[in-house]
């Protein structure tokens, strides 16, 4: 009974952070128009537009757009794999902090930036300098090395929701549809098949038997957008040193904890979250109506 | 208009709700989950009946108004038919997940019990239906303008808000009922808890005379509401017990010094 109570009791600690995540992105669609403007500027991996007239074309083009994505996905996490079967951690960790420090600073500027627009407010440079300065630092400190745990979710939720917002403005829309249903069933193939780049991380990982193990998972979980220079790496990351976080301050029942030797769960949880986010984002963008949303975030807790 | 008619109405429709939520529910992840489920299943089963009632009103002739409005009425009868299945399928669910808990646990005792599941069950299923009810209403009501001005009734957000904290609270009667007659295989009462859903929701046809709507309404929540009291093993001596503070289960449980 202890070991589904406490089951519950995680599920329930995760159920806030997704609630308060799409909370700020809801809040964020709602009143930063940035992010719903329609824009010609589309990411490098989604090369194929739009605005084209006819239907059958652009159903088209959101297809090829989506193979891109998922084969650039595919490509990139065989690559991280390579990259821990040679060992080379230095360039893992490398990449880790260079994406991290992305997200942290310049996107967060900008996030800013577009909040000052909207609301028409007037602020000077070094005060912005200041802020983003401050935020970033005590983020990358966060993540990378010890911080409070509350600190480290508040990070994780402003950062998740950074990323999905990234996502919603500048995926084009059917695009944005078939790929969220794409990334659905390449988590499972991932994850569950024999030959899944993933599982192969899993199992070289139990091999050498190595702490450094969580951190990676969730950095392989993470390896899509490298030309954002892999912001997801923060957000996985920050993830997993939350869970890492979890563990050292549920201390408390040792024995009765569930041991954590699943990771192809958690690795799959990463995927879904940010997937998640970008749902309910796209769902607000796209409906006025506050139905849609309600019902996007039951069925993401469910 | 806006903030204060906003938050008026979201405090009246989700008030005795959320305070139910937070006093009862809140502390116990497992009832969390379970509340969740339950709205989940509801969300389902309206999901249903308006694919249903969307295909209907693509067929149909669009120019008529009674057609439309029959068409509606069937919307209407048909989803609380669909509500209440899926009512008595998560009962069946929890019902084998019970089962299964108790299976597996080492405990004699299950770690929580159907009523408690009717009761959150039911909560659940009326949150989420009260939130589609109003939240739109809710978000207008922000917003700039004037209710009625095109000759409407002035009340529409306060009608409708108290209409949604009637059904939300109707739906954690009717949950408890409805769980409990499943229980005991007394399916008069299972009859009586649909014909009472179809009756509320008939009653909204009436709009926009709202006295007509949410007079009766409001008389089946105390009817409903004093049929669970009991239902749930609640008498006038347990009331009087608790109301003066001398219930000495409650007091234990609660770690309360008396």
């Amino acid at each position: 009974e202890l070991t589904l109570k406490y089951g519950a009791k995680h599920v329930i600690m995760l159920f806030i952070p997704v609630t308060l995540c799409m909370v700020v992105v809801v809040a964020t669609i709602k009143s930063v128009s940035f992010y719903t403007e329609k824009t010609d500027q589309q990411l490098i991996y989604t090369p194929f537009t739009e605005n084209t007239p006819s239907v059958g074309r652009r159903l088209l083009n959101s297809v090829l757009n989506t193979i891109i994505m998922i084969s650039v996905i595919v490509v990139m996490t065989i690559f991280l794999v390579v990259l821990y079967k040679y060992r080379c951690y230095k360039f893992i960790h490398g990449w880790l902090i260079l994406s991290s420090l992305m997200l942290l600073f310049w996107f967060s500027f900008m996030y800013l930036g577009e909040v000052f627009k909207t609301y028409n407010l007037a602020v000077d440079y070094p005060t912005v300098g200041l802020i983003i300065w401050n935020f970033g630092a005590v983020g990358m400190i966060c993540i990378h090395w010890k911080g409070p745990l509350q600190l480290q979710q508040a990070y994780l939720i402003l950062i998740s929701a950074l990323m999905a917002l990234v996502f919603i403005k500048y995926l084009p829309e059917w695009s944005a549809w078939v790929i969220l249903g794409a990334i659905s069933v390449y988590d499972l193939v991932a994850v569950l098949s024999p030959k899944g780049p993933l599982r192969m991380l899993v199992e070289t990982a139990q091999e050498r038997n190595e702490p450094i193990f969580p951190a990676l998972i969730y950095s392989s979980a993470m390896v899509w957008t490298v030309g954002m220079a892999s912001p997801m790496d923060a957000q996985r990351s920050e993830h997993g040193s939350d869970e890492e976080a979890e563990q050292s301050g549920g201390r408390v029942e040792p024995e009765r904890r569930q041991p954590r030797t699943f990771p192809e769960d958690d690795v799959e949880e990463d995927s879904e979250f940010i997937r998640d986010h970008v749902l309910v984002g796209k769902a607000t963008a796209t409906g006025g109506d506050w139905n849609t949303t309600l019902t996007c975030f039951v069925a993401i807790l469910i | 208009m806006t903030a204060s008619v906003f938050f008026g109405c979201t405090f009246i429709a989700f008030g005795p709700a959320i305070a139910l939520f937070l006093f009862t529910i809140a502390r116990e992840p497992l009832r969390v989950i379970f509340l969740i489920a339950g709205a989940f299943f509801w969300l389902v089963s309206l999901l249903l009946s308006s694919l249903v009632w969307f295909i209907s009103v693509q067929i149909s002739n669009k120019e008529s108004a009674v057609q439309q409005k029959g068409l509606l009425i069937f919307g209407v009868v048909l989803s609380v038919l669909l509500q209440e299945t899926f009512r008595f399928a998560y009962y069946k669910l929890l019902k084998k997940a019970n089962e299964g808990l108790l299976a597996l646990s080492q405990e004699e005792t299950m770690p929580i019990s159907i009523r408690q599941l009717a009761y959150v069950s039911g909560l659940g299923f009326g949150f989420m239906s009260g939130a589609f009810s109003v939240v739109n209403i809710l978000a207008d009501s922000v917003g700039p303008g004037t209710v009625g001005i095109h000759g409407d009734s002035q009340h529409y957000f306060l009608s409708s808000a108290f209409m949604t904290m009637a059904i939300i609270l109707l739906h954690m009667f009717w949950g408890v009922v409805f769980f409990d007659a499943c229980e005991k295989q007394r399916w008069w009462a299972v009859a009586a808890v649909i014909i009472s859903h179809l009756v509320v929701s008939c009653l909204t046809f009436q709009n926009p005379e709202y006295v007509t709507s949410l007079v009766p309404t409001y008389i089946i929540l105390f009817l409903m509401g004093i049929w669970a009291f009991y239902t749930a093993g609640g008498s006038l001596r347990n009331l009087k017990l608790c109301l003066t503070c001398k219930d000495k289960d409650f007091l234990l449980a609660n770690h309360r010094p008396r």
